[in-house]
């Protein structure tokens, strides 16, 4: 007997998620259905981790609102699901005279938007407060309510609240096709049809796919890549702020910030490109390089450990697409920057639109809002030794560059979005993110994975569907 | 409150160990986080070890049986599967352990026998896709030779280190195609002997002077493209060619790891990514010693037994010392103790160790002319070993050792490369005469013999065909016709 | 005349081999490299190291080497010998894997003791 849902969520990054964690709250039998095999590995995982205050977007705009209730959001929520979250706040730096009349734009901007704290810095006020900055500064707008934050986690920590609340995750599940049978949804996925009332379509950078197989076409997305540079630690408290230059139409250009691992990234930069390809290019990394010492001349990019890239889900439209689209079909569309920011603001702006839709909200009276994770490395030494003494797997430390233990990693592949690939612990433990880049670890983390999943070690694969990384066994058993 | 904890049980670790054991020192634990003793050289099952130390040619790991055979014959305690997770100044270790939970130890000494990682991706910025099949060599090493797995079937390496020449012809004896090596100097990284029964035994190519630009391929590796290099190692466009392969091994490089050292405040070399160390093996804080790859990457294992004997003996002194400061030891108080610096010139990347020390009282005698056969040199002066690389590749040539300028010292060489530790020794007729001039650096430096001068790289061979011995007409000119590449340098002082 | 270099150890002397005279040879500093540079033209072989399965050891793999060089051209063949053999565990450094690899009287011996686990 098939099943019909209330909701079907397509796709499982940060507006998805959301959305799930949002919907979780009420009495209704939701799904998400995820084209990749494990949630936020599109954009969610490939970005600059801002918490954007919210001066950047027009006023007025659902961007602009949206930004800043999100921000809020984004505290509270990271402090209720254990999110690493930190508010250090953020500079926009000006070169000269134009940059400091962008400035002034900005901070109107800001106070429209109702950003909290905003002030212009004068020359010698940004050097105080950054010293690493480059000299040629002329000013910066700080935004003290800008935050950073582990935007992978973010993700998987709202979409694994979903589940816990009785959100049903369907990953491998490409849709294929939109139908309808009677008043009902049927989405055809990769994994086999879904039956729901209502759509939301946060297919990120697919989203004009997902939203012409039921509408008319009426925006389209342009995929632009972004190209990042992921430096250690002895850089990470190379500046104490998110360092941005002056904005300009296409992109927030190149930033430099700390994360919250302590790490330092550097990027992005913003190059029209295809849906999925997130390779690095030399041109765009000299690019970032140099645009980037233009704000802080004195990064070592010889520490560097890690170059990534994103696909933001840019669109011919400059705001948020959010909007009922065909019946009982709600777009969440071309969510791009301050998509991040903006996601938990979105999901409850679409809660509202759904419900004017006609879906009936009843909130749950047992729903579960907290999620607690071991954090080996940050435990006291008495909490550590309970720990290990009630399993001694947290004893054993793997990823020797992050202090990740065994315990941890076990518990990311029992967790209720279980990581099925390498860098699927790496995601819900850090392991891996160090220096050595999982060269030490991954070998343990492979037989770990065999040992807890029953599955043979060649099976084991790196990331996404098909990367596996052993080819099989030396010496033949038999002759 | 323990003697000496020794932290890593490779080759540096059991020799520093045993040395301090054989030195008079009783209380000592080695903190170790692998299973089992032997660190790296459990994944080495190759021979060429141990040629210099035991006359013997073996594997890494009857090396290792060597050491930790005779460890067994002493009380050393050994703590396995344990993560030493902070080392503060005043000798206090923070460990891990599922056995034993979280604990902390007090020492009189500490001996850093960490060992070090290998050079990543990400480190070098390859463009292009980021896909499963990347292996660093030493990863690939340890999942083929302990845990029984192949790492792909068509496979190019970048780097043609030690390393990265003996995974391929490891891989090439399991089964895999071993497409190319690719190397982006002129010359290549390891010992001339592995190119040979590496890749010239398997007629694997080495593209000199080139490097992979481009990793293509997603989920898993398809193909990497590779192009020349010109003198500033910057590719050359247009030279660029596709190989079809499922795997890339790199083996760029390996880096000390310090991050123990670093958050204990030790001083570290940036030339070297170790620990500043005196002679004598300390580190900048008193009573921390080093040895092996923690302080600088090693070509052979030989070396890093030899160094840690000494460095084990050095922290032996030391403890002996601190049990019975009044008695008659030969540490000299630090008060009383002059620096010398050891600086690298030209040719010559770094030194170790980076400082000697001069005990100040021996000034006293510094009136003296050292030429005066009466002089008694003092015993508390030694002639000092000096390891060193050169920063690029030598013909003929002479290490030279002055003083404000003046070459007091020089040693002859046939030949000199970046990828082999040289090693001089400095006699302390030398060290005096630094003393006596109210000087307090020495400065090493590599010269050609026929010009005396440091010159630009030379020879810019590109691809090596690998055939092996090639037979040339007797009374032709042999050198049109053969790639040169370098050698090991001859003999040591 | 041949040029080679010896691999004996890691000096690696670049080697002159003249197969007219007797395979006399110049340029080493030993006389291990006059044997090598002589066995190189007309025999060469070369030491082998691998590794064979092993049950109820830490790691399903212990490492071997042959006792001593064997011909080149044998090497396949040799690594061949190696398959279908499962130790079990424990096993002490020296002890044979394979006897009279490819008819060349040299054995495979592991290079490790492996307790059982």
């Amino acid at each position: 007997m098939k099943k019909t849902y209330d909701v079907a969520i397509i796709g499982c990054g940060i507006v998805g998620a959301a959305m799930a964690y949002e919907l979780s709250k009420y009495e209704l039998d939701v799904v998400v259905v995820e084209k990749e095999n494990d949630v936020c590995c599109g954009a969610t995982k490939a970005n600059s981790a801002i918490i954007h205050a919210g001066f950047d977007p027009l006023p007025g705009t659902l961007m602009a609102k949206l930004n800043v209730m999100g921000s809020r959001m984004a505290k509270e929520i990271s402090q209720a699901l254990d999110v690493p979250y930190k508010q250090i706040g953020s500079l926009v730096l000006a070169f000269d005279e134009d940059d400091l009349k962008t400035l002034d734009v900005l901070y109107e901007r800001g106070l429209l938007n109702s950003v909290p704290g905003l002030r212009l810095l004068d020359r010698d006020e940004v050097l105080q407060m950054e010293p690493e900055i480059s000299p040629n500064v002329a000013g910066a707008l700080y935004a003290p309510t800008a935050g950073i934050i582990n935007p992978w986690e973010y993700g998987i920590a709202l979409a694994e609240t979903a589940v816990r609340n009785g959100v049903e995750l369907r990953l491998s599940s490409e849709v294929l096709s939109i139908g309808q049978d009677d008043e009902n949804w049927r989405i055809t996925t990769k994994s086999g049809d879904v039956h729901a009332r209502y759509i939301v379509n946060a297919a990120g950078v697919n989203s004009d796919i997902i939203h012409n197989m039921t509408a008319e076409p009426s925006f389209s997305i342009r995929p632009s890549k972004g190209e990042y540079f992921l430096l250690d630690k002895s850089e990470g408290s190379r500046v104490k702020h998110v360092i941005f230059q002056c904005p300009s139409k296409t992109t927030k250009g190149v930033l430099v910030s700390p994360t919250v691992h302590g790490n330092l990234i550097v990027g992005p930069n913003a190059v029209p490109s295809e849906r999925y390809d997130v390779s690095n290019t030399s041109d765009g990394l000299d690019y970032v390089r140099s645009a980037a010492m233009r704000s802080v001349p004195s990064i070592s990019f010889r520490d560097n450990i890690r170059n990534f890239a994103g696909i933001r889900a840019n669109s011919d439209n400059d705001d948020f697409i959010i909007g009922i689209s065909a019946p009982r079909f709600l777009d969440l569309a071309g969510i791009k920057s301050p998509g991040l920011t903006a996601a938990p603001a979105i999901a409850v702006y679409a809660a509202e639109l759904l419900q004017n839709e006609g879906l009936a909200l009843s909130r749950k009276s047992d729903w579960i809002g907290t999620r607690k994770k071991v954090r080996f490395s940050e435990l006291s030494v008495e909490e550590k030794n309970r720990l290990i003494s009630e399993n001694p797997a947290y004893g054993r430390v793997i990823c020797r560059c992050e202090t990740v233990t065994e315990g941890e990693i076990i518990d990311a592949l029992h967790s209720p979005i279980p990581a099925r690939s390498i860098d699927g612990v790496k995601r819900r433990t850090g392991s891996g993110m160090g220096r050595c880049q999982g060269g030490f670890c991954g070998p343990r983390i492979l037989e770990i994975m065999s040992r807890e999943l029953g599955i043979d070690p060649s099976e084991i694969i790196q990331d996404r569907e098909g990367s596996y990384i052993l080819t099989g066994q030396t010496k033949k058993e038999r002759c | 409150m323990h003697d000496l904890i020794v932290i890593g049980g490779g080759p540096a670790g059991l020799a520093a160990a045993l040395s301090a054991w054989e030195n008079g020192i009783r209380d000592i634990v080695i903190v170790e986080r692998d299973k089992e003793l032997g660190g790296i050289l459990n994944q080495c099952i190759h021979n060429g070890f141990g040629l210099h130390y035991f006359k013997e040619e073996l594997t890494g790991p009857e090396y290792a049986s060597r050491f930790i055979d005779m460890l067994n014959d002493t009380s050393v305690k050994v703590k396995l599967d344990t993560m030493v997770l902070e080392l503060t100044p005043d000798k206090e270790l923070h460990i891990v352990s599922s056995a034993s939970g979280y604990e902390i130890l007090k020492a009189k000494a500490v001996i850093l026998a960490m060992g070090c990682r290998e050079r990543t991706r990400g480190a070098i910025g390859i463009p292009g896709t980021r896909p499963s099949g990347i292996f660093t060599a030493g990863a690939a090493q340890r999942y083929v030779n302990m845990e029984g797995y192949l790492v792909g079937k068509k496979v190019v390496i970048l780097g043609s280190g030690d390393i990265g020449l003996i995974m391929a012809r490891r891989l090439t004896l399991e089964g895999a195609e071993v497409l190319a090596c690719v190397e982006i100097m002129p010359y290549p990284g390891g010992l001339t002997r592995n190119i040979v029964q590496c890749l010239q035994d398997f007629n694997i190519p080495l593209y000199l002077s080139h490097t992979i630009t481009k990793i293509h391929g997603s989920p898993r590796v398809e193909g990497v493209t590779i192009a020349k290099v010109d003198g500033q190692r910057k590719p050359v466009p247009g030279t660029e060619q596709y190989l079809e392969c499922d795997t890339v091994l790199l083996s760029v490089g390996l880096i000390p790891e310090n991050e123990l050292s670093r958050k204990a405040g030790i001083e570290i070399d940036r030339r070297t990514g170790g620990p500043v160390v005196y002679e004598n093996l300390e580190t900048s804080v008193e009573g921390i010693f080093a040895c092996g790859n923690v302080v600088h990457v090693h070509d052979l294992v030989d070396y890093v037994t030899n160094e840690s004997l000494k460095a084990g003996k050095s922290a032996a002194e030391y403890i002996l010392n601190f049990n019975d400061p009044t008695g008659n030891s030969v540490s000299p108080e630090h008060s009383d103790i002059s620096d010398i610096r050891l600086v690298n010139g030209v040719g010559v990347s770094y030194t170790v160790p980076q400082l000697i020390r001069i005990p100040k009282n021996l000034m006293v005698n510094s009136s003296l002319s050292i030429s005066d056969p009466d002089i008694e040199l003092s015993d508390q002066l030694q002639d000092v070993e000096v390891f060193f690389r050169v920063n690029r590749k030598f013909g003929r040539s002479r290490i030279g050792v002055s003083l404000a300028g003046n070459e007091l010292a020089r040693f002859r060489r046939e030949r000199l490369a970046p990828g082999e530790m040289e090693k001089i020794r400095l006699p302390k007729s030398l060290l005096m005469k630094c003393l006596q001039l109210g000087l307090s650096e020495i400065e090493i430096y590599a010269v050609d013999e026929m010009t005396g001068q440091a010159s630009a790289d030379n020879a810019n061979e590109t691809k090596i065909t690998a055939v092996s011995p090639r037979t040339v007409p007797a009374g032709s000119k042999s050198s049109d016709k053969i790639a040169k590449v370098s050698s090991a340098a001859g003999g040591s002082i | 005349m041949t040029e080679l270099i010896c691999i004996v150890c890691p000096r690696g002397c670049h080697l002159q081999v003249d197969p007219e005279n007797g395979c006399r040879v110049r340029g080493n500093q030993c006389p291990r490299g006059e044997t090598y540079g002589r066995d190189e033209l007309i025999n060469p072989t070369r030491m082998i190291t691998s590794t064979v399965r092993i049950k109820g050891a830490m790691y399903p793999r212990c490492p071997v080497k042959t006792s001593a060089p064997i011909p080149k051209h044998l090497i396949s063949e040799a690594m061949k010998a190696l398959d279908g053999i499962t130790l079990n565990a424990p096993v002490k450094c020296g002890q044979v894997v394979v006897e009279n690899v490819c008819g060349t009287g040299v054995s495979f011996i592991t290079t490790r003791d492996m307790q059982q686990l």
